[in-house]
């Protein structure tokens, strides 16, 4: 597939070879190629669309030195951008003035959050800081199992009310005890909904009222299509997100949906997850997305042949 | 940008009677690629109502009906192919059907609500819990069978073997005489070598120790997927020796396009569609609802 993908950018720089300028008249076969790239990667169709524009713009007036082709500045100017779109170097967990200060997880069903929750869990711990989780999935089977189970993997405490209470109740409470017991970090577990589910949605404002949060995460899997945009905008605007845990990218997917999250959103791409064990979580970094979503491990390479 | 809101009741109210023009063509080539049919389906079907226009003139009404033809045959084949409409046990015989998918697609709740099915529908089943690797992952399974109303077979040590499992539940189905053994499984990315393997031999140890039941090894897909869900098809079809597919998640406003490709490039039937975490949120597949909903408002 990666191999596909790299022929079809060579296909669109071929066009730019022998010309010795990016110009309006040559860059739309160019761009065409990378619409079809993004699309095939899993970016949202209105922001395939902004993101060729900005492109466009940028590649026409584009200055071509001596010794690179314009197919070479043509790649290196779509390359940039999108390591640009995604936010540049990568952003850490916010500072928090407060103690605890208070992770949220939020996003839709299976997307990864639990076990999202207890890698956050495990890296702050390797902090030498001390998290507390809060089990506030009153609806999935065994949810607050899953976490008990996790949380004692990698000895962090988990607090819970069972399931007959409410799940702002219990957020509020695992803070209480937070704030009591001298907990670093909150890092509340919530249930998986859809941004079309009003009354789960209008929950989900209640958790945050309930616990004030310096981090909402959106956790996304990487395998999710054209909805990332619709997802991305519903959360951010209904409840606020600040970034996003990006999961399941140990697999093959193109992962077009960090570009979908940070164009729609502004926010940034935090962490992604590579794994099912609780260790495997890594910071985001654009440049290599850049390379992934384009489907090429190493641009330079490509940028050489161009 | 046009939201697909309102996109069809748009085209109709507007142009119903007129000749369809390559900008409508445009709008429903958006249409399409919004909800994951990917850039080569959508060309192939596109392309299909293109050269039906330069045939003869199409009104929108007309256009539109023609593209639904298309969607609706593209699903249909497999279906037909399989000679089976509708996928039901066998009865007084022995089914095995095996659930596989990548991870939180919704393989465990699917095999709740077939479990709840199958009894309502006056089979006799029982569930094996053969995912032993995710943290409560029997916890849960064992919830279902008591919604359902299904013994589970089990094993609580964790990262127990699972085709031990299998092994184990395959014998009491025999023994007790049971028609549907719904088998779990873990999730996998079907990039994962070992544990496709792993999956192979759940697989063959169904065929070694049941050779007369009926196996159904179905894929469940999620409809909020992209075009992923192509290459976890082919993998799996692979590995697990697939013969249909479940698609979840329809309740959201994923449409689920990806279907499209994985029916016209693996000829795997959809079976079943899941819309809703609720124990009856689970219906057999029907084309023609599928692709009203794929172009419907939102
Ligand atoms: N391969 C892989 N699997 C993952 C990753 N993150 C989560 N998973 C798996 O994805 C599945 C769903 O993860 P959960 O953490 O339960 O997801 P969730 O969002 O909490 O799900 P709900 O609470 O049901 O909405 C599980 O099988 C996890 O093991 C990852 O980065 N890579
Ligand atoms: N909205 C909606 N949610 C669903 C549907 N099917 C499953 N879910 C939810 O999706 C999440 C994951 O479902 P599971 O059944 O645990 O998925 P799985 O494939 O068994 O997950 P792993 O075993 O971890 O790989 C849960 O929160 C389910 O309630 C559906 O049709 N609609
Ligand atoms: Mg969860
Ligand atoms: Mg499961």
């Amino acid at each position: 597939m990666f191999d596909e993908l790299s022929a079809r950018f060579e296909d669109a720089v071929k066009g730019l070879r022998g010309e010795n300028k990016i110009s309006e008249d040559n860059v739309d076969i160019a761009l065409k190629q990378v619409r079809r790239a993004l699309l095939e990667a899993d970016v949202s169709l209105s922001v395939v669309k902004q993101f060729v524009q900005e492109v466009r713009d940028k590649a026409i007036g584009a200055e071509v030195v001596r010794g690179v082709n314009p197919g070479q500045k043509f790649i290196e100017v779509v390359h940039q951008e999108l390591v640009e779109v995604m936010g540049g170097a990568n952003s850490p967990l916010a500072d928090s003035t407060k103690k605890p200060s208070v992770i949220l997880m939020a996003g839709l069903q299976g997307a990864g959050k639990t076990t999202a929750a207890a890698k956050l869990g495990l890296y702050l711990k390797d902090k030498g800081l001390k998290p507390l989780m809060v089990a506030a999935d009153v609806y999935r089977p065994a949810a607050i199992d899953q976490l008990n189970t996790l949380g004692k993997q990698i000895n962090v405490e988990v607090f819970s009310l069972g399931k007959e209470s409410k799940p702002e109740d219990i957020a509020a409470s695992g803070l209480k005890k937070a704030q009591e017991e001298d907990f670093d970090t909150l890092i509340v577990d919530t249930a998986g909904r859809l941004q079309i589910d009003e009354e789960m949605m209008n929950e989900m404002v209640r958790i945050r009222s309930a616990v004030d949060p310096d981090e909402v995460l959106l956790v996304v899997d990487s395998m999710i299509g054209q909805e990332a945009a619709d997802l991305t905008r519903a959360f951010h605007e209904k409840v606020g997100i600040t970034g996003a845990v990006l999961t399941k990218l140990d697999g093959d997917s193109r992962g077009g949906a960090a570009l979908s999250i940070r164009k729609v959103s502004g926010q940034p791409i935090k962490f992604i997850g590579t794994g099912e064990k609780v260790e495997a979580l890594q910071p985001f970094h654009p440049e290599r997305m850049a390379g992934r979503i384009l489907g090429m491990g190493d641009v330079l390479t490509l940028v050489e042949k161009a | 940008e046009k939201t697909r809101k309102g996109f069809v009741t748009d085209l109709l109210d507007k142009f119903g009677d007129d000749p369809l023009t390559p900008e409508t063509l445009d709008e429903l080539e958006t249409l399409l690629l919004r909800s994951d049919v990917g850039v080569d389906a959508t060309d192939q079907i596109i392309n299909a109502l293109r050269k039906r226009l330069n045939e003869e003139v199409l009104d929108s009404k007309e256009g539109l009906r023609f593209l639904k033809e298309q969607l609706c045959k593209i699903v249909d084949q497999p279906i037909k192919n399989s000679g089976k409409t509708l996928l039901m046990p066998s009865e007084n015989s022995l089914n095995i059907w095996l659930i596989v998918g990548v991870n939180g697609v919704g393989k465990t709740t699917t095999l709740g609500k077939l479990a709840n099915l199958a009894l309502r529908s006056g089979f006799s089943a029982l569930i094996a819990a053969a995912d032993t690797f995710r943290a409560a992952a029997v916890e849960q399974v064992k919830v279902w069978g008591e919604r359902s109303g299904v013994s589970v077979v089990a094993n609580e040590t964790p990262n127990a073997d699972p085709a031990a499992i299998v092994f184990d539940a395959i014998g009491a189905a025999k023994s007790k005489k049971i028609e549907l053994l719904l088998v779990d499984t873990a999730g996998r990315l079907q990039t994962k070598n070992n544990l496709m393997e792993e999956l192979t031999k759940v697989r063959k140890i169904i065929d070694r120790l049941a050779p007369e039941a009926n196996v159904e090894s179905l894929l469940v897909l999620d409809a909020t997927q992209g075009q992923n869900g192509l290459s976890q098809a082919m993998s799996f079809a692979k590995s697990a020796n697939l013969t249909g597919v479940v698609i979840t998640k329809l309740d959201g406003s994923a449409r689920g396009g990806v279907a499209f490709a994985v029916s016209s490039q693996t000829n795997l039937p959809i079976r079943f569609i899941g819309a809703g975490e609720g124990i009856r949120d689970l219906r057999p597949f029907n084309s023609f609802e599928f692709v009203e909903a794929l172009l419907a408002d939102s």
